[in-house]
């Protein structure tokens, strides 16, 4: 009980002070809107083309909802001391670091359906797989979020956390077949493709909006979990290292 | 006589260094419950990484620590539930009001919402900032800030408070304002882990001190123990405005049981082991000619301790603090 009101002030707090910030909203709406418009004149074919850009459209809303924003407020706190204050509280690290990362999730889904419900408006969404999309969504969140968290505990500057972020992410919008299938790729990028947790990510948007996955759906959730049980115990370590040094 | 669960704090063989800087070199000490223990010392002595270490937001390079009777040396942060700690600078959250960083800071201790609305409420008036309670504490002024910085870490009344310098950088009304809540809390009980350079302030408040030199723990004492030596040596100064060198020397040949010295010009100060009788040596100085202007006895503090310790002046930490522009 005395844990469960730490971890809820902690996500209520940060949304209040970070993520329902107006620069935030209007940053979630604006983003899927112009991805969605560069993409429909680009391919000039119409309507029947945004069923397959949504899911590179939803997988980049996550991404770019999440990743620095994390990045930059831990830093943030970090910085200014605050984050001192929760490390002082009676909370283990694991919760400690859960509550501070269940905001940024909870954000990143919120963003996700902006461009499904812009999308809703002008194609028909009746056959989208709901039961594979919503796992999608939210596992594309966790890791995307904790990607920003493994980021926070290699920076210490707030700058270094967005361009950091930036770093991750701008290779992810061509390398995780968002946009272009990972088959166009060169061979020498399709490893690479591989070891990014978004690629398992837009493989099940894809299955879900529109049909024509690579992978099978349980393998694509299974590798995206393993990314994010993965970077968070590695973030915690980190914490453990190098913000308890 | 103490036993185990009499000690708060216990803390042997301590050590930390930042890459060559050796910041805390083998410190050992004990705080029993209920004390108020002071730690004094220069800029950069160490006083904030030790309290970082016994706080849990650094790990030792060797030693062991002990708070409240749990072994926090391996696991620095297994006593957080018993400690309150406030910091040399503010870490609270600027874009939050003074009330709701104080609910936050309740919540982290899993405070109900009602109880901690109350608490809230109660040491914002305690503290004297009912009236700031609905502002952005990043607008706060200094001394609101460090006012509300201790409210803070005492919200979920701590068995074990740690004081990071609280009086650094406020103005003296309130540096004694301060002093005061935090007499008030050590007669509560609580145990108080103090670190400050203000010597005064630790002669005030402390029952007893740890002086710390460069990382190392030069001297632990009770205050009265520390300035005993001191009140068995008798001083006095006899100011006298005409030129008075000549008259030391000749003094301290008329009476050899006392020393003299000129610490000034127009000043001779008088030091001996018994009590100095003033009459003769007024009469001594008139006789020649001088004007005694003012006779007095001079009441031995804590920072001549100090001085004699650790050859610091204590004017000199004062105004090295104030040039680095003290804490937030
Ligand atoms: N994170 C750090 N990295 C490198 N050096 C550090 C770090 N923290 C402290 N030091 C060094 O360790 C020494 C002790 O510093 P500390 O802050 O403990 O002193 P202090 O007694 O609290 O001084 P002050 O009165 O100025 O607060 C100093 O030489 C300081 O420069
Ligand atoms: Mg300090």
């Amino acid at each position: 009980m005395r844990l469960w009101i730490a971890f809820w002030n902690i996500v209520v707090k940060d949304f209040r002070t970070y993520y329902l910030k107006p620069p935030n909203i209007s940053w979630g709406l604006i983003f899927p809107l112009a991805w969605t418009g560069m993409f429909f004149i680009k391919s000039g074919k119409g309507m029947e083309s945004i069923s397959s850009i949504l899911p590179g459209v939803i997988a980049l809303s996550i991404l770019f909802g999440t990743t620095s924003l994390l990045a930059v407020t831990v830093t943030f706190e970090k910085k200014n001391r605050s984050f001192e204050r929760l490390l002082l509280a009676p909370i283990p690290l694991e919760l400690l670091m859960l509550a501070k990362t269940s905001g940024a999730i909870l954000f990143g889904v919120f963003n996700a359906f902006i461009p499904v419900l812009m999308a809703a408006f002008l194609v028909d969404l009746g056959h989208v797989n709901w039961l594979v999309f919503i796992p999608a969504v939210v596992l594309i969140s966790v890791a995307s979020t904790f990607l920003g968290l493994f980021i926070a505990v290699a920076v210490s500057e707030v700058f270094e956390a967005q361009t950091f972020s930036n770093f991750f992410r701008f290779p992810m919008i061509f390398l995780c077949g968002l946009f272009f299938p990972i088959s166009a790729l060169p061979v020498f990028l399709k490893p690479l493709a591989y070891a990014l947790p978004l690629t398992y990510g837009a493989d099940l948007l894809h299955g879900a909006i529109h049909g024509g996955n690579i992978l099978s759906v349980p393998i694509d959730l299974a590798i995206l979990a393993i990314f994010c049980v993965g970077l968070f115990m590695v973030s915690l370590r980190n914490i453990r290292r190098r913000w308890i040094a | 006589m103490t036993t185990e669960s009499d000690i708060a704090i216990k803390v042997q063989g301590l050590a930390k260094s930042f890459g060559d800087v050796q910041a805390v070199t083998t410190v050992a000490f004990e705080v029993n419950s209920g004390e108020l223990f002071g730690f004094l010392g220069p800029n950069g002595a160490g006083k904030t990484t030790t309290i970082n270490m016994l706080t849990g937001l650094a790990r030792p390079d060797a030693g062991t620590i002990h708070i409240g009777g749990i072994d926090c040396t391996r696991k620095p942060r297994a006593a957080q539930h018993l400690i309150g700690v406030v910091p040399d600078e503010s870490n609270l959250y600027p874009e939050l009001s003074g009330f709701d960083n104080l609910c936050f800071c309740a919540a982290l201790y899993g405070m109900g919402k009602t109880e901690r609305q109350a608490r809230a409420t109660e040491l914002l008036e305690a503290f004297d900032l009912t009236k700031a309670a609905g502002r952005k504490f990043g607008g706060y002024s200094k001394g609101m800030k460090r006012r509300l910085t201790i409210a803070a870490g005492i919200i979920h009344r701590p068995r074990i408070l740690f004081l990071d310098e609280p009086t650094t950088g406020i103005d003296v009304a309130s540096a004694r304002q301060l002093r005061q809540m935090i007499k008030a809390l050590h007669n509560q009980g609580t145990t108080i882990f103090l670190t400050t350079h203000y010597i005064e302030e630790a002669e005030r408040l402390c029952d007893r001190i740890a002086f710390i030199m460069s990382g190392r723990i030069v001297r632990i004492d009770t205050v009265a123990n520390l300035v005993q030596p001191l009140r068995e040596k008798h001083v006095m100064q006899i100011s006298c405005p005409n030129d008075v060198n000549n008259l030391s020397t000749q003094l301290g040949k008329e009476f050899p049981d006392q020393a003299f010295s000129s610490p000034e010009p127009g000043l001779i100060q008088v030091e001996a082991a018994t009590p100095i009788h003033v009459g003769p040596l007024v009469r001594f100085l008139e006789d020649r000619g001088a004007e005694v202007a003012e006779a007095r006895r001079i009441r031995p503090s804590l920072e001549d301790v100090f001085v004699q310790i650790t050859g610091v002046g204590a004017d000199v930490m004062r105004t090295e603090k104030e040039k680095k522009g003290g804490a937030q």
